[in-house]
């Protein structure tokens, strides 16, 4: 039973159904008809794409052979292995893959939905935000905008980043650009957390004269004074917040004893995906609680890996599939150009050429990357939800290409046993 | 790599002041840490969640973000920002002799 019908879900029922046998009945269950391609939504406020254009029906890219059931969940009963559905519905399972992602929780935030209401504040984290955004944009001839992440983990964590490049590109091509306030306002100490990729990233802010304000976690979004408030007393104002809400697992998590954590995403073996309350679950994308990035980039490397672990655990054989934490991102810079970002668990994200010596350039903004940004639309249809390896793209980070700067220079936790020698000598 | 000399035992931090090795830790260092980092007298509250921090490094390997800890703990974020002013997360964990909550990417 797969828990789930977005990307994690579609793409490894997809897989699984090809590899188990015919009798081994899989059903994918989920609360909407709609898959939405999420990494669209990113375009929606910038008028360069509709969002009927996003959607599709979820039971359509399932595969002949794989059961649909459309409901929301209640809870799951781990000892009892039954999954208990809202509509009354309880399905039991040998296996039960937890696909059903992150959810997005902007009432943890004091002010926000009354700033949300009032218009002063969007997301283009669903549809119905970006859509507002893109309103509020076309409306917006001067002023503050503060592009806000309020906490971490959030999805696609460069999405914040690429937004304040194309509302810069935006402007510009409005011609207003030099009565726009850009500011980027993020918990983190930089504007991504490993270096190298900080070091580019905030180079190119600097040169688009984007501003960035670090560790600021916000406490609250006052839409009467128009300033957002941090825990410690800080505030930045706007005239227009562009927010990335608080982001939480499902709430059927919290309801479902012992499967998650306190913020209701699943503990699994980083590795071989499998939750840690119970052997006979498993958990793919954002759900889980790895310390990957929630993009869709993970879902389908981890999807190849799942795969042969179910098959494994079926045949009550070792899991032997051990996921590294690859991931892959196009970072769209605006005016038609992108940079790509590929890294996992062990290895930053540096420059140098993807997926070998011979590639797209890594870290770099380039025209290529944003050829490549729009191709994968048509390579997620098509090649990631159906299950399909993408030719030349393996599972495993490659290394070939890379150009790994020594630790010492490349990540904050590294670079201090280096100056700490030099402090003992 | 740097020394401190917390409790008249030496221990090793990194340059943000985190404890390398936190076996190395003992609560008698906690009250000087505490003081060194802003916080001049480490009361009851601030020692449930010292202790807490301290659990679940021990349980999970990494201590949990600011938003986990308070459900998790059941004090609020603001409460905690009180007790914790420059930042709750990061300076109990300093306090508690623990690595700085692993940054999510």
């Amino acid at each position: 039973m797969v828990l789930g019908g977005g990307t994690g879900g579609t793409l490894l029922a997809n897989r699984l159904r090809r590899q188990v046998a015919d009798d081994d009945l899989i059903t994918v269950v989920d609360r909407d008809g709609q898959h939405v391609y999420q990494p669209g939504l990113l375009f929606v406020p910038f008028g360069r794409v509709r969002t009927d254009r996003l959607t599709r029906p979820r039971v359509r890219q399932l595969n002949g052979g794989i059961g649909y059931h459309q409901s929301a969940a209640s809870h799951v009963d781990i000892d009892a292995r039954r999954v208990h559905l809202e509509d009354g519905t309880v399905l039991s399972y040998d296996v039960l893959v937890i696909a059903s992602g992150a959810a997005l929780l902007p009432e943890e935030t004091d002010g926000l939905a009354d700033a949300t209401e009032r218009g002063r504040a969007s997301t283009f984290y669903d549809r119905n935000g970006a859509v507002a955004l893109r309103d509020a944009l076309a409306r917006f001839d001067g002023g503050r905008i503060a592009v806000n992440i309020i906490d971490m983990p959030i999805k696609c964590p460069v999405a914040p980043i690429e937004f304040s490049f194309l509302a810069d590109a935006y402007f510009r091509e409005r011609g207003i650009r030099d009565r726009v306030e850009l500011t980027l306002v993020t918990p983190l100490d930089g504007a991504f957390t490993k270096a190298v990729c900080n070091r580019e990233l905030s180079g190119m802010l600097t040169e688009k004269g984007i501003d960035v304000v670090t560790e600021f976690n916000t406490g609250e979004v006052d839409p009467d004074g128009g300033r957002l408030i941090s825990f410690d007393g800080r505030e930045v104002g706007f005239d227009l917040a562009v927010t990335v809400p608080v982001h939480g697992g499902q709430a059927y998590v919290g309801r479902s004893a012992g499967l998650g954590d306190a913020l209701g995403f699943i503990p699994v073996d980083e590795h071989t995906l499998q939750a840690k309350a119970s052997p006979n679950i498993f958990v793919i994308g954002d759900a889980a609680d790895v310390r990957a990035s929630k993009a869709g980039s993970v879902a389908h490397f981890e999807g190849g890996i799942l795969t042969r672990n179910i098959v494994s655990f079926l045949h009550g054989e070792p899991l032997g599939a051990r996921f590294d934490g690859h991931t892959n991102c196009f970072i769209e810079s605006g005016s038609g150009k992108a940079l790509l970002i590929d890294f996992n668990y062990d290895t930053e994200p540096v420059t140098g050429r993807f997926p070998g010596r011979i590639g797209l350039p890594l870290l770099r903004e380039s025209r290529l990357n944003h050829l490549g940004k729009l191709a994968f639309e048509w390579l997620y249809w098509h090649m990631l939800l159906p299950g399909h390896d993408v030719p030349g793209i393996g599972t495993d980070m490659p290394l070939a290409g890379k150009r790994l700067e020594a630790p010492a220079a490349g990540s904050h936790t590294a670079a201090s046993p280096a100056s700490g020698t030099r402090e003992r000598a | 790599m740097p020394v401190k000399t917390y409790a008249g035992t030496e221990v090793t931090v990194n340059d943000e002041g985190f404890f390398t090795d936190p076996q190395q830790w003992r609560e008698d260092m906690a009250p000087q840490i505490a003081a060194d980092s802003g916080i001049p007298v480490l009361a009851e509250p601030h020692w449930q969640v010292v202790k807490f921090m301290r659990h679940e490094y021990e349980e999970k390997g990494t201590g949990p973000s600011v938003r986990a800890l308070s459900k998790t703990s059941g004090v609020s974020i603001k409460e905690l920002y009180e007790l914790f002013p420059k930042g709750p997360a990061k300076l109990a964990a300093k306090i508690a002799g623990i690595p700085k909550p692993r940054g999510c990417i």
